[in-house]
């Protein structure tokens, strides 16, 4: 294993080659650098789905970045109001339009902007098409959650079925209908179950047999006629659903009584799209940290054997710098972690740990430290998401570096306490902490499908599960409109705190 | 390994259909900020796109989140003074630290502001107008050309072909083709009648010479009667329609009695009339005369602010935008409009006055006047006089207004004048 310097400081040995000189790009020039990238990224072992790299106009960037990093997007007023704020921010200069956007799917397309110079194409390149491809392919939630084959024909299915709607029933009866499954995407999520896989044809193919089957299945339960009257102890007996329901929008696709067969359908392609981002969600930090981990590490390769020059270097290295920076808490520019600073320099550390291990870090990492670099770092992005990645691998020197401390706030004390520093103390407690601040369990309100009044008034009762006696925030009204919408009928919501008391949180009688 | 693709040139605009949804979604709040927009501009200057701006909390998309309160963890960087077990006080709102990552779902702003396109601006502007589609279209149109003939070419739709020339072409073609072999053909046919002269009609040399000559017919008849490079199409060019410049006089009562929201409905009026003229003429001057008992002509700046209390005398203004006319707008080089907005007050004597003024002075020399009285009383004297006017006089046009949706009438014969 060769050593790498943090810094470039290139062996005066090496013949100088550079790749290019000058700052401007060409086809030729991008397609040598991404050969050398890729060739040295194959030398450190990155496995990735094949590359299709798009060089676009700053204003096709706004357009991917309005439409969330999905290359094909149905229509909605919401993409409209992204694209405006978008254009407007980069109008101002406010925001670089550089790395960031790359799309999960199989070729993996990562984007190119034409006023790039070619240094940042590079950037880029490695940044996107190795970096985060690699960990695309790698990573085990994008591979239980995404089929990067079939998304694309998905979301173009998605598209022309919704455009079909809009003209059958009208734009909108079907904005409506996605302002309110939109409302409820974070909802949409199994957490648990293996998605099945996605592929247009056989999408096609079971819809209408899905829409004949599902009316059927939904005008069972709301049978208006029970074939024998059941006792009255039954009917409390007997709750729908049995157990509480996560998936909120599922929930709704299968048992809402009053929605057509299209309106499920859509209710579905908003669904799977939701669980398409899911592992996105879950991985930001680990996401990230590769893939800025890896533009550095194999730039800096290629700089070592003499292909990029020092300006070219010096170019790369600030715009690397600026985008790992933490302001830290008391600046005005903080807003929360970054997570490209914190997942560089985690992956950073962990190379360390595996290379030149301290006492310390022996003690905290025994299996890790003097083992081989490519291979755990390999393990780490495979086997984890944030929050697991964290409370495994942060280690005490980095909360030091960090200067990571922990602050409860508590409405029922009059002041914030500090619960934990950067000691020999507060480490595991530091680490625990930030890792659950990235458990999307705790982030969102836990909220379930509780029951619903099968043999009544068709309600449906909701159960926020609270957490830490977090209440729900100012938005919870609106958001049982857009649930009843959905449902047709009274929509309740209810708190449960963390001694069982269940208290009413809202209503919205239909 | 990798494909690089270049798409610079393929998928521009997609989010077009996407930002036409957001406009119609948020088309009451936009409508509103376009309200105040136009009252902020000048007559003149109606044709460009305007930065709106709309409180963010009505475009929010709703998630569930958590609200304040209850106990939370939160880990941050840059420790500088605290050690374990420390109490702090709270930080205020806003500082930065400690509270928070601000509101869920907002961006931190108040507002949302984004830039609206001049035919966006524009289709707005109309909505309140309650402008016909068709005139909506012409207004916004690009100044209108004028299809002029331009001798002819060689390729051109079907319908635009020209026989004549055609056939013409085909002579000449045909002529050219032919004159080699006719030439052959003649001194073949020559020398043929000298043999058979000869008395050896019948001799091989003969049948050759036969022989040449149905094949040089057959090339003769091979040349085509018409072919493709004979078709000549008239050609027809877009010339811009004479432009020529017009004046429009504005005419505004300041009087006590017309407040803010008047001057706003005579504002549009006036902007109306002068869009109206944009399309028609390369260059439009604009006159201010606004009066009470005395008319002044002023700038449009002080056109719209002043207001002066006192009585009416509504020939002043007419006396002055006559002398005006005569004073700097020749109307054999000048096209006048005016357009004339008040609340129908006017001294009693007067409006017989105004009547004579315009019927016999101002009418002969106008090619359009627009009258608006923005009022709910009973008609005064003033407006009994126009009707008089109107009825005698195709160039006038008046209208009682209460909103901006009546506006348009008064515009009605002019814009169907224009349409046909």
């Amino acid at each position: 294993m060769e050593q790498l310097a943090p810094s470039p400081s290139p062996d005066p040995a090496v013949q100088r080659a550079p790749l290019s000189e000058g700052s401007e790009w060409t086809f030729e020039l991008l397609d040598t650098y991404d050969r050398e990238i890729g060739r040295v990224a194959a030398h450190f072992g990155l496995d990735t789905y094949p590359n299709q790299i798009e060089v676009i106009t700053s204003e096709q960037m706004i357009d991917a970045y309005s439409s969330v990093g999905m290359p094909v997007g149905y229509h909605h007023w919401s993409y409209g109001k992204q694209f405006l704020s978008t254009q407007k921010s980069y109008k101002r200069g406010q925001m670089g339009l550089a790395y960031e956007i790359v799309i999960n799917s199989s070729p993996c397309i990562a984007y190119l902007m034409e006023e790039n110079t070619m240094t940042m194409q590079a950037l880029v390149i490695a940044h996107a098409a190795y970096g985060h491809n690699s960990f695309f392919k790698g990573n085990y939630l994008f591979r239980t959650w995404t089929d990067a084959e079939g998304i694309l024909d998905y979301l173009v299915f998605a598209r022309n079925f919704i455009a079909e709607c809009e003209q059958r029933h009208g734009e909108e009866a079907v904005e409506n209908l996605l302002d309110s499954c939109h409302a409820l995407m974070n909802y949409g999520v199994d957490r648990y179950k293996r998605p099945a896989k996605l592929s247009m044809a056989k999408e096609q193919a079971r819809q209408t047999e899905r829409e004949d089957y599902l009316q059927s299945q939904v005008n069972d339960l709301w049978r208006t006629l029970p074939p024998k009257e059941a006792s009255e102890a039954e009917k409390k007996e007997r709750r729908f659903p049995a157990e509480p329901q996560e998936n909120l929008l599922y929930f709704i696709e299968k048992n809402a009584p009053r929605l057509e067969p299209w309106q499920r359908e859509i209710v579905r392609i908003v669904r799977k799209i939701a669980q398409y981002f899911y592992p996105q969600r879950q991985t930001q930090v680990m996401n990230e940290g590769w893939a800025t981990f890896w533009h550095y590490t194999l730039l800096n390769h290629l700089y070592e054997e003499g292909k990029l020059t020092d300006g070219f270097m010096l170019e790369f290295l600030q715009s690397h710098t600026n985008v790992v920076y933490q302001p830290p808490y008391y600046s005005r520019m903080y807003s929360g972690i970054n997570p490209y600073a914190l997942g560089f320099a985690m992956f950073t550390d962990l190379r360390r740990i595996c290379e030149q291990p301290s006492e310390e870090d022996r003690r905290w990492f025994p299996e890790l430290a003097g083992s081989d670099w490519v291979k755990s770092l390999d393990f780490a992005m495979r086997n984890f998401k944030d929050e697991s990645f964290i409370a495994q691998y942060l280690s005490p020197r980095l909360i030091r570096e960090l200067k990571l401390f922990a602050v409860v706030d508590d409405d029922q004390e009059e002041k914030l306490e500090i619960a934990a520093i950067h000691d020999d103390a507060g480490y595991r407690a530091v680490r625990q902490l930030l890792a659950e601040q990235y458990n999307l369990g705790n982030r969102e309100p836990n909220i379930q499908v509780y029951d619903v009044n099968v043999y009544g008034d068709r309600s449906l009762t909701l159960r926020h599960y609270m957490h830490n006696r977090r209440p729900l925030g100012e938005s919870t009204p609106e958001m049982l409109r857009h649930i009843a919408r959905l449902w047709g009928y009274t929509v309740r919501i209810e708190s449960v705190d963390q001694d069982g008391i269940v208290g009413m949180a809202g209503v919205c009688e239909v | 390994m990798s494909q690089l693709v270049d798409r610079r040139l393929s998928g521009k605009n997609r989010s077009a259909v996407n930002r036409q949804r957001f406009l119609r979604r948020f088309k009451g709040q936009i409508r509103k900020a376009v309200t105040e927009a136009v009252s902020g501009r000048k007559v003149a200057d109606l044709e460009r796109g305007e930065k709106i701006s709309i409180p963010s909390k009505d475009l929010s998309e709703p998630i569930f989140h958590h609200g304040p309160g209850g106990r939370r963890n939160i880990v941050h960087p840059g420790n500088q003074e605290f050690v374990g077990g420390d109490r702090v006080d709270r930080p205020e709102a806003g500082a930065g630290s400690g509270g928070g990552k601000g509101s869920p779902d907002g961006e931190g702003m108040d507002e949302f502001v984004f830039e609206l396109s001049k035919e966006e601006f524009m289709e707005f502007f109309f909505q309140d107008l309650a402008l016909p589609d068709l005139v909506k279209k012409q207004l916004a149109a690009v100044p209108e050309v004028k299809r002029a003939r331009a001798g002819f070419v060689s390729q051109g739709n079907p319908s635009n072909l020209h026989v004549v020339r055609s056939m013409k072409q085909a002579i000449g073609r045909r002529l050219t083709m032919a004159s080699g072999p006719r030439e052959a053909l003649r001194e073949a046919e020559e020398a043929l009648e000298g043999l058979i002269a000869q008395g050896l009609g019948a001799s091989p040399e003969a049948d050759e010479l036969r022989e040449a000559i149905a094949t040089l017919k057959a090339r003769i008849a091979a040349v085509p009667f018409i072919d493709t490079w004979d078709l000549r199409y008239a050609n027809r060019v877009d010339q811009p329609t004479p432009s020529s410049q017009a004046v429009m006089f504005c005419l505004l009562d300041v009087s006590g009695s017309m407040d803010e929201n008047r001057k706003n409905i005579a504002k549009r009026f006036f902007m109306l009339l002068y869009l109206f003229l944009t399309k028609s003429y390369e260059r439009i001057e604009l006159v201010f005369i606004r009066h009470h008992t005395v008319a002044s002509e002023v700038d449009e700046e002080n056109f719209f602010s002043a207001r002066e209390s006192g009585g009416t005398v509504v020939s002043s203004a007419l006396e002055l935008m006559r002398e005006i006319i005569l004073d700097r707008y020749p109307s054999a080089a000048w096209n006048i409009y005016a357009a004339q907005a008040s609340d129908g007050d006017n001294w009693e004597q007067d409006s017989l006055r105004c009547r004579e003024l315009l019927t016999h002075s101002i009418l002969p020399l106008v090619q359009y006047f627009a009258y608006v009285e923005i009022e709910a009383r009973e008609p005064q004297s003033l407006w009994r006089e126009y009707e008089l006017v109107r009825a005698s006089s195709p160039r006038f046009a008046m209208q009682r207004i209460l909103g901006l949706e009546d506006i348009y009438p008064v515009f009605r014969e002019l814009f169907s004048k224009k349409v046909t």
